[in-house]
């Protein structure tokens, strides 16, 4: 069973602005906020999976989107080096939390900006890092000498979708769903190259961060608002589970923010190396 | 061009960051040479390449590094260049590192400046202050002088030849013999000059007395009235037979109107004393003692004559500079921003003019001994022709030519 990892949204806020859906002065409904985690946290509960919670710390509001922990592989974690000072504080929560789970925390060099889950998805045995807004692409080749597989370094353009989670989700069957227009054309090149029976978002529904979804075999979690997404994954045989996440798109974030697997993939997988 | 290192790994292959890299240097302008790559082998295996990057300004370079940087780009840290002090004025640093005429930049904390000018047989003068380097002669040097010694830090562009576009000079093949056609090539040439006129660019002379003598001196005025010499570089005897000719039909007792003419060996040396007398070449136009004559059509065309001297000069006649060091700066100054030059029936003149040359500079070496031209145009390679003819016949065509084209150009 997929172990996954949240944070109660206990003091989640907009109290800073490190992207462009953030805005001070547009906070979030603290009861909304609870109602809308609480359906994310309900209906993940009902899946194939068991879900983790990691104790939510004071001043740390956006510690709820666990995706941004870092990244875990195998019984190895790799925490993340936030870019913004307002989040580097999550790190060593994540990490303690996760190495009194048994996991071997493996730190990249502090110079290294890597944020996590939110900029790594596997499909297949391919790891899809996304770079420029908040990951820093020579932190892609430390993950790739930590965990010995090949990674896909993708370039995002769309500052709005500033975490590969944000418009990419691979799917089980080998194919994705995605907006392209968020990658530069050799991103884009590539992930065609590598993925075959893409799904294209379009840009009403990515801006809903369609994209950014939980996927349990045929089950998926996404916000919603893209009724040509869910009705394009049905067809594919997926069950979709759109959920309202309002008072978390303030953040610039939904359903795969604030999830983290844990692990995402088995170390047996990726070969000897890993 | 300034250049840097990057290196690249990582899936760089995979991802396309190797092609993007290299995209991104050619859409913003700037070239690169792969020094090095390896490929993994493997799915997992990580791949490398070491490019190296060149600009044509250092603020592009470091621009288009810091974008590169984004894509993984990391740059590589070289080795600056190494200095020592001038012992005393006028002598180099033991090892001191001998100049190229080609384009040179030395490394100075970290960052790359350039030679400048580049000049051939000389030593590097760092100014760091200044975060200047110039090229140095012995007579430059002043005991303390900080002067590039070894090889380090050092990186030399030598010229490369344009595929952009062909001119005459692009794909002549340097040297074109006694026994070859010439038509061609100098109307080509005449075309060259026509362009380099309308570039704004400096063509200079550098004529020997065969230009005088063999009566080529009327078709070198035309090139002057039309405008075509901005500077003539020249010995004394040069002007003495033209000013001889110009007072008394002959040049060194030749008369190159008659096929047999005896006497007048002791012109050249009535020809000087008149100029002596007159106080200098200008005045003795200004007084319309000189009427006609290469020297008077420089003075009333403001051509700037640059007459140099050397030890078996008579006279000197009045406005040779004699003093050899002092007339290898002149020339060097007069030298620094001409783009055309045309090196006419003289071996001593040519060379020394060739050899304080940048490689940019296009040449033409005309001269009837082929080791001439060969000796004049080798510090050139990509940038000369050579034509082994006598002076007088190319002239004639090339004024023709030129002649030719000013008037179609007035008649459209």
């Amino acid at each position: 069973m997929r172990q996954l990892l949240l944070c109660p949204p206990d003091h989640y806020g907009i109290e800073y602005e490190i992207n462009p859906w953030m805005s001070r002065a547009r906070g979030a409904d603290k009861p909304l906020v609870q109602a809308q985690w609480k359906g994310l946290f309900d209906t993940l509960s009902t899946l194939d999976c068991q879900v983790n919670l990691v104790p939510p710390q004071p001043k740390l509001p956006d510690m709820v989107f666990t995706a941004n922990a870092g990244l875990a592989v195998g019984r190895r974690f790799i925490p993340s080096n936030f870019r913004h000072e307002e989040r580097a504080g999550e790190a060593p929560h994540f990490a303690r939390w996760m190495e009194e789970r048994g996991y071997e925390i493996v730190w990249l060099p502090k110079d290294l900006y890597f944020e996590g889950e939110g900029d790594a998805l596997f499909g297949g045995e391919v790891l899809f890092c996304g770079y420029k807004f908040r990951t820093d692409i020579n932190s892609h080749r430390a993950v790739a000498d930590i965990l010995g597989c090949l990674v896909i370094s993708v370039e995002l353009v769309d500052p709005r979708f500033y975490h590969i989670d944000t418009c990419f989700c691979p799917l089980p069957d080998g194919g994705a769903f995605w907006f392209p227009e968020a990658f530069d054309e050799y991103g884009q090149r590539t992930i065609r190259d590598r993925l075959s029976n893409l799904i294209d978002v379009a840009a009403e529904e990515a801006a809903h961060f369609s994209c950014n979804a939980v996927v349990l075999g045929r089950d998926i979690v996404l916000p919603e608002g893209a009724p040509k997404l869910v009705e394009a994954l049905r067809d594919r045989g997926y069950t979709c589970h759109p959920l309202p996440m309002s008072e978390f798109l303030k953040a610039g974030g939904a359903c795969k923010c604030l999830t983290m697997f844990m692990p995402q993939r088995d170390g047996e997988a990726l070969g000897p190396s890993a | 061009m300034f250049s840097e290192t990057i290196e690249l790994r990582g899936h760089i292959i995979d991802s396309l960051i190797l092609p993007k890299v290299l995209d991104q240097i050619l859409t913003r302008g700037a070239a690169f040479k792969i020094a090095e790559i390896k490929i993994g082998q493997k799915r997992a295996d990580q791949s490398f390449a070491r490019i190296e990057v060149t600009a044509e300004t250092t603020e592009a370079l470091d621009e288009l590094v810091l974008r590169l940087r984004q894509h993984g780009a990391e740059t590589v840290e070289r080795a600056d260049v190494q200095s020592a002090k001038a012992p005393e004025a006028g002598v180099f640093p033991h090892d001191f590192y001998v100049t190229t005429n080609q384009q040179t930049f030395i490394r100075l904390d970290g960052k790359e400046i350039e030679v400048r000018p580049a000049m051939m047989d000389s030593a590097v003068a760092v100014d760091r202050k200044k975060r200047a380097a110039r090229a140095v002669k012995f007579f430059d040097v002043n005991e303390g002088d900080e002067i590039v010694v070894g090889h380090q830090g050092i990186r030399v562009v030598p010229v490369q030849r344009s595929t952009a576009h062909t001119d005459i000079f692009q794909f002549i093949n340097t040297m074109v013999d006694a026994d070859e056609p010439k038509t061609a090539v100098i109307r080509e040439l005449g075309q060259e000059l026509c362009r380099a006129r309308e570039t704004k660019g400096k063509i200079a002379i550098v004529g020997g007395p065969a230009v005088v003598r063999t009566g080529a001196g009327q078709h070198l005025e035309r090139l002057i009235e039309m405008g075509y010499v901005d500077r003539l570089f020249a010995g004394n005897s040069f002007a003495v037979y033209d000013v001889e000719r110009a007072l008394f039909g002959t040049s060194l007792g030749k008369n190159p109107e008659r096929a047999f003419a005896g006497g007048g060996h002791e012109n050249h040396m009535r020809a000087i004393n008149t100029i002596r007398a007159s106080g200098g070449i200008a005045a003795a136009v200004q007084k319309k003692v000189l009427t006609c004559g290469i020297m008077h059509a420089c003075i009333k065309h403001k051509v700037d004559l640059v007459l140099t001297g050397s030890i078996r000069d008579e006279g000197p006649i009045p406005g040779v500079t004699t003093d050899v060091v002092e007339a290898q700066k002149i020339m060097r100054e007069k030298l620094a921003d001409i783009t055309h030059v045309l090196l006419l029936g003289t071996m001593q003149h040519s060379m020394a003019v060739a050899s304080m040359l940048a490689p940019t500079v296009k040449t033409v070496c005309v001269d009837i001994d082929s080791a001439s031209v060969e000796r004049a145009v080798e510090h050139q390679p990509l940038q000369s022709i050579g034509l082994v003819t006598d002076v007088e016949p190319f002239l004639r065509e090339l004024a023709d030519c030129i002649a030719e084209s000013e008037k179609v150009g007035r008649e459209k």
